[in-house]
């Protein structure tokens, strides 16, 4: 570290900086884009008052850092070099007055600055996670949950930087800088002129550095990023890594991505070992150049000591402000390209909303009508449901049936409105889907679907989900119904027992009890069960068969199955097949009528040996 | 947004429970390896330390011999020597930071490596308990904080002493008046700087903690956005989220606070230092007993003190943290695996395929999960296993590879036990295909070739025509080549089942075990797989965990569990007379599901 002189002020070594460089790299520079700036400025808004007491106090410890090493040189000069021993109680007085107020001045400044930085931060975190409850599920089926989540905690961090500290350090630093140089100036022009000379190799270096720096950090975080992913796999398939008799495998395999990571971290860091000695060095000339002229002016009497001394101190304080714009600047680029991101997710359109005089569904009786269907998924994909048209009565099972890809589960997805469809009417007792709140049809529709996803919380939570207000007796004959109970008390913690993340302590089948037991509880009006079963065991299928039936009964209930024995009990089949109903009636009509139907349920059960 | 103001209490750091010391002796023995890497950094540490003494005295030696001593030769050479010994230094500075940072980022390789490694040791017991997410912490976190500790902590730690110590040394020896006046400030620094570090860590852990927090909870909704939806979710989970929300900014903002006050106070305390300097260091120049070179030279040294004195304040804790880190990672490096090779085990030969059951009993934890399973299958026969989820029928087949070891009795295959075989040679001869089949990112072929390193091109497709795969994979875009898994093709249930089926025909097991399930497929796809499985049981000794009436009626054994016992076995006629249980299942479900009048 070069020498500085005179009162030290709080500010941040090269070495800070190069540790804050290691995190102000990102992926992909942005571009000034006036749009991004003026929405996320929106957000300071409600802080402008804060930001302005930042501002003034930035100014202020700006003013006092300049000021410091001016009075340690009225000290010399004025005071110890002629011998004024009274006066230097006074300069004295005065330098502690300044020091204490420096303190305040930047502790406020800081702490002022943060506070807003993490305010905005977790404002728009929260105003993102908003807006994401409310897009439509198309929106979440092309976007990589993962992606999402980086937009959320990643960006907006890359924001808050810029949006806090960035703009008013900038404009401290600025100052700083600005002031320094008048300063020198004023002192001696001549002296001040020839030390700038090392001003332009600082700035090259500097620039240079951060060029390679943002590289060769950007392969560090690569690199470790692989080696986690690579662990990862190895954890998530150790089962099959040892079934297997793999380990060497994948020890070698693991090897290899670590030793690219070490690599990477050894080069990016060696790049610093040659940026903080070269930065250092350029002072060090700084210095000496002031020593040199400046003794030289000194012994031909042309500046004062005072004012040599005043100038190693300032020239020390070039490399922090110039460090730091170079760094806002990175910081810049990547706020932007974060910024750039959480604005548009911010400003994705939600596709189904509710209408404005949208009124609320009325208890359902259970008519369910498709009248004219046309659907597809995006404007541009394949039309997955074709023209259909049917009408089920209240209380009735229905089954749909068909090979994988017909349009079943769409079916269901259309009911609960989770998608809109492009052409005709789907009513619920004689109310169109469209003309009532999405919350009020779907309180009364339930869904157990093939692979029910359960939250990292604990069963009884999972299984009330949807009815926070249900007892734990409630909740207790609910899973009992389902047939859950079991398993639940048998676990460690019974009903408390905490899902792990992706449900990874239950088995697939376990996780549609509890989706079951949920169903239950709910009560809905409508119920849909799209493969319910499909992964219980067939003991305990037997078990929950009699639960599923009452569930059914005075219920309007749709039956997604392959299993096609599981649907012979159906009021009425419905066979589907490329998104056009092909065939209808019950299941011994279909039997007989030869066609799709029977040839499926044919194929199902001639089975070799 | 509403920020209800709540206290949460500051966590302690965890107190370890092995000794301190003798945690970083380990971690540091981790460096003996790179010994002469650390030497040469340490070295150079040592000359910097030096160097950095020596320039003020220079500076100070230039001002008062050169300037006002009125020599200008002596302020051309002595300037051109001072930059001399910053470019020595500069070249130090480099060897010092590299050799370091190779020595660490070995360490840092070597324990992750072992860390893998250990894991691909050690038993199923051991990753049924364990989180993904804990582990990978470990083995990224936890191993980034031992490699601070071995890399720059401990270089900025002696930096930070040594330089406290000769700065004293030197500042005593000049004026030891006014280097005693100056060092009353030390204590208060090093104990401002400590007491901050020691609150600071803590807390910020903690910020991290609630931010890993907040990133689960956008993962997990986004993930379960259908059920949030269904159910009409989004303003609880808003709540949710907000409410961990307003807790990360909570401790963000107490953390910024502490940070805010922290730097300036040091500084302020240094800088009364400067105060005393120039007002009993202008009197002893008034005076004449001190030179204005000097006054610099003790400002000079004070101001080189901070850096160093606010990083002890902030690495010391740091030790602490590595030290519960190292505790983590010894924990698991230590682990012993429940199944491991017995000393003396030997490789077995080719199997043949009898499996004998004696008395075999299995508890997890306090649970007993089976209870004196006995049983004998000859080589070739096929062994359906029914019981519903919990009986035991899952456990039986974790058995038979070493995935766990009973807690009572032996399994003998060839009428050896599979204890004294080794583990390599045990599974390499065991094919497995359960329902949920992994798959790795990588091609259709490297996923079939998944533990038949030698198969050539053709074995590996003639196992994917007879597991029924061949056509799905040739229909693809780079048929054999085209990547699976993340970034790669997304397949169904019923593809994953059949390259799972085309991996255990390529091994050519002589014992196989398998979960016949085929849900949610459909009748076209359905039959495409009981093809595979066919050709697949063919001649081996098979265990399976039966679904299908099929299955059930062709198997030479069938056994029914109940309850981690088997409640009834023998072939499906004498069952069907014998077993209230298998006529209740055979009739009601499996009949009942398949049966076609």
């Amino acid at each position: 570290m070069s020498f500085s002189i005179g009162n030290v002020s709080p500010g941040m070594g090269p070495r800070d900086a190069l540790d804050r460089y290691g995190s102000a790299n990102r992926e992909n520079a942005g571009k000034f884009n006036p749009h991004v700036i003026r929405r996320l400025l929106a957000y300071l808004r409600p802080h402008t008052w804060k930001m302005v007491v930042a501002l003034v106090l930035t100014l202020g410890e700006s003013g006092l850092t300049l000021l410091t090493p001016y009075l340690t040189k009225v000290a010399i000069d004025q005071y110890i070099t002629p011998r004024d021993a009274s006066g230097l109680w006074g300069i004295a007085v005065i330098i502690t007055v300044s020091f204490i107020s420096l303190f305040f001045v930047s502790a406020g400044q800081r702490y002022l600055l943060s506070w807003v930085g993490q305010k905005v931060l977790a404002k728009i975190r929260s105003d993102l996670f908003r807006h994401l409850q409310r897009l439509q599920l198309g929106y979440h089926d092309t976007h990589i949950v993962g992606v999402t989540v980086s937009r959320v905690m990643n960006d907006v961090a890359e924001i808050n930087e810029l949006l806090s500290q960035g703009v008013i350090t900038l404009i401290g630093d600025l100052i700083v800088l600005v002031g320094i140089i008048i300063i020198m100036l004023t002192m001696s022009p001549r002296l001040a002129l020839i030390t700038f000379t090392v001003l332009p190799l600082i700035i090259l270096a500097t620039w240079v550095f951060s060029r390679f720096a943002r590289a060769s950090f950007r392969e560090t975080r690569s690199k470790i990023a692989a080696v986690v992913g690579d662990l990862a796999e190895d954890i998530s398939g150790m089962r099959a890594i040892q079934a297997f008799a793999q380990e060497k495998a994948s020890q070698e395999r693991f090897e290899r991505v670590n030793r690219e990571n070490r690599k990477a971290y050894i080069n990016a860091m060696s790049l610093s070992f040659i940026f903080l000695p070269t930065i250092e060095f350029l002072g060090m000339v700084a210095t000496a150049i002031v020593l040199w002229f400046g003794g030289r002016f000194v012994l031909a009497e042309t500046v004062t000591l005072g004012v040599m001394v005043a100038f190693l101190s300032y020239v020390t304080r070039f490399f922090q402000p110039i460090l730091e714009v170079s760094r806002l600047f990175t910081t810049f680029q990547s706020a932007m390209a974060g910024g750039e991101q959480v604005v548009k997710l911010l400003d994705t359109p939600e596709e189904i909303t509710d209408l404005p005089d949208a009124r609320e569904m009325p208890l359902i009786n259970g008519k369910v009508e498709f009248d004219h269907i046309i659907f597809r998924y995006k404007p541009d994909a394949p039309v997955v449901i074709n023209d259909v048209s049917f009408t089920i009565q209240p209380g009735s099972t229905v089954a749909l049936v068909g090979p994988t890809g017909a349009g079943k589960t769409s079916v269901a997805n259309l009911i609960t409105r989770f998608y809109d469809i492009q052409s005709g009417a789907i009513r619920i007792d004689n109310i169109d889907i469209r003309a009532v709140t999405q919350a009020s049809l779907r309180r009364q529709v339930c869904v157990v679907s093939q692979e029910p996803f359960l939250f990292p919380r604990t069963l009884e939570e999972n299984i009330r989900y949807h009815s926070p207000n249900a007892t734990h007796a409630e909740v207790e004959e609910a899973a009992r119904q389902a047939n859950a109970h079991d398993f639940i008390a048998a676990s460690p913690e019974g009903y408390r027992t905490r899902v792990q993340e992706g449900g990874v302590n239950l088995s697939v089948g376990q996780r549609q009890l509890i989706s079951i037991a949920r169903a239950i509880l709910a009560k809905p009006r409508i119920l849909i069960l799209d493969e319910a079963t499909a992964n219980i065991d067939t003991v305990t299928e037997v078990a929950i068969q009699q639960a599923l039936e009452r569930l059914l009964h005075g219920r309007t209930a749709i039956v997604i199955a392959h299993r096609l024995s599981t649907v012979r009990n159906a009021n009425w089949i419905y066979v589907l097949d490329h998104g056009e109903i092909v065939e209808q009636g019950t299941h011994t009509e279909l039997l007989d009528h030869g066609e799709l139907y029977a040839q499926l349920y044919v194929r199902q059960f001639t089975n070799p040996g | 947004m509403t920020a209800e103001k709540t206290a949460f209490p500051l966590p302690k750091i965890q107190p370890t429970t092995v000794p301190l010391l003798h945690l970083l002796w380990r971690v540091y023995g981790y460096l003996r390896p790179y010994w002469k890497q650390t030497l040469g950094a340490y070295a150079s540490l040592l000359v910097i330390l030096g160097l950095n003494t020596l320039i003020p005295q220079f500076i100070r030696w230039i001002i008062d011999t050169g300037v006002e001593g009125n020599q200008p030769n002596v302020l051309t050479w002595s300037v051109l020597a001072l930059l001399g010994l910053t470019l020595v230094k500069g070249v130090l500075n480099y060897f010092e930071g590299t050799l370091s940072e190779v020595a660490s980022q070995n360490v840092a390789f070597d324990l992750r490596n072992a860390i893998q490694k250990k894991l691909t040791q050690l038993s199923f017991s051991f990753h049924d308990q364990s989180e993904t997410g804990e582990l990978l912490s470990r083995a990224v976190q936890d191993v980034e904080r031992i490699r601070f500790l071995t890399g720059r902590a401990t270089i900025r730690i002696l930096d930070g002493a040594l330089l406290l110590m000769v700065t004293a040394i030197v500042m005593l020896v000049m004026d030891w008046k006014l280097g005693l006046l100056v060092l009353v400030t030390m204590p208060v620094l090093v104990y401002r700087a400590l007491h901050f570090g020691s609150r600071f860590r803590p807390l910020s852990l903690l910020v991290q903690k609630q931010l890993a927090i907040l990133t689960t909870a956008v993962e997990q909704n986004l993930r379960g956005m259908r059920e949030v939806k269904a159910y009409v979710q989004e303003d609880a989970e808003i709540e949710r989220f907000d409410h961990e929300n307003d807790r990360w900014f909570e401790l963000s903002a107490r953390s910024a606070q502490m940070q805010a006050v922290n730097l300036p106070l040091l500084f302020l305390i240094a800088n009364m230092g400067t105060v005393a300097i120039i007002l009993y260091g202008g009197r002893q120049v008034i005076l004449g007993q001190l030179t204005i070179g000097e006054i610099i030279a003790f400002i000079t040294y004070l101001g080189q003190l901070i850096e160093p004195v606010r990083r002890l304040g902030m690495i010391i804790p740091a030790v602490t943290i590595a030290g519960s880190a190292a505790e983590r990672i010894f924990d698991t490096l230590d682990t012993v695996s429940e199944v491991r090779d017995l000393s003396g085990a030997v490789p077995v030969g080719e199997i043949k395929g009898d499996v004998v059951f004696e008395a075999v009993s299995f508890s997890y934890g306090a649970k007993k999960v089976l209870d004196e399973i006995n049983f004998s299958v000859r080589a070739g026969q096929t062994v359906a296993l029914l019981g519903s989820t919990g009986s035991g029928k899952s456990t039986i087949i974790s058995l038979i590879p070493r995935f766990y070891d009973p807690t009572a009795g032996r399994i003998l295959i060839d009428g050896s036990d599979i204890r004294k075989a080794t583990l390599h040679s045990l599974r390499s001869q065991i094919g497995i295909v359960m329902q949920d089949a992994t798959l790795f990112a990588g091609s259709f072929r490297e996923n079939i070739a998944f533990g038949s390193e030698t198969a050539t091109e053709d074995d590996i497709v003639n196992a994917a025509q007879a597991a029924q795969a061949h056509e799905f994979i040739v229909r693809s875009q780079q048929g054999y080549d085209t990547r699976i898994g993340e970034r790669g093709v997304t397949l169904s249930g019923g593809q994953r089942q059949r390259l799972a089926i085309a991996r255990a025909l390529l091994l050519d097991p002589k014992i196989l075990i398998l979960d016949d399930a085929t849900a949610s497929v459909d009748a076209e796809t359905e039959h495409l797989i009981q093809l595979a499985f066919q050709n697949l049981i063919r001649g081996r000794t098979t265990f399976v965990i039966a679904h299908r009436l099929s299955t059930v009626r062709n198997a030479d054994l069938i056994m029914v569990m109940e309850k981690g016992r088997i409640s009834a076995s023998g072939t499906h006629e004498t069952l069907l007379n014998s077993s209230r249980l298998y006529s209740e299942i055979f009739n009601r479900q499996l009949v009942r599901k398949e049966t076609l009048s």
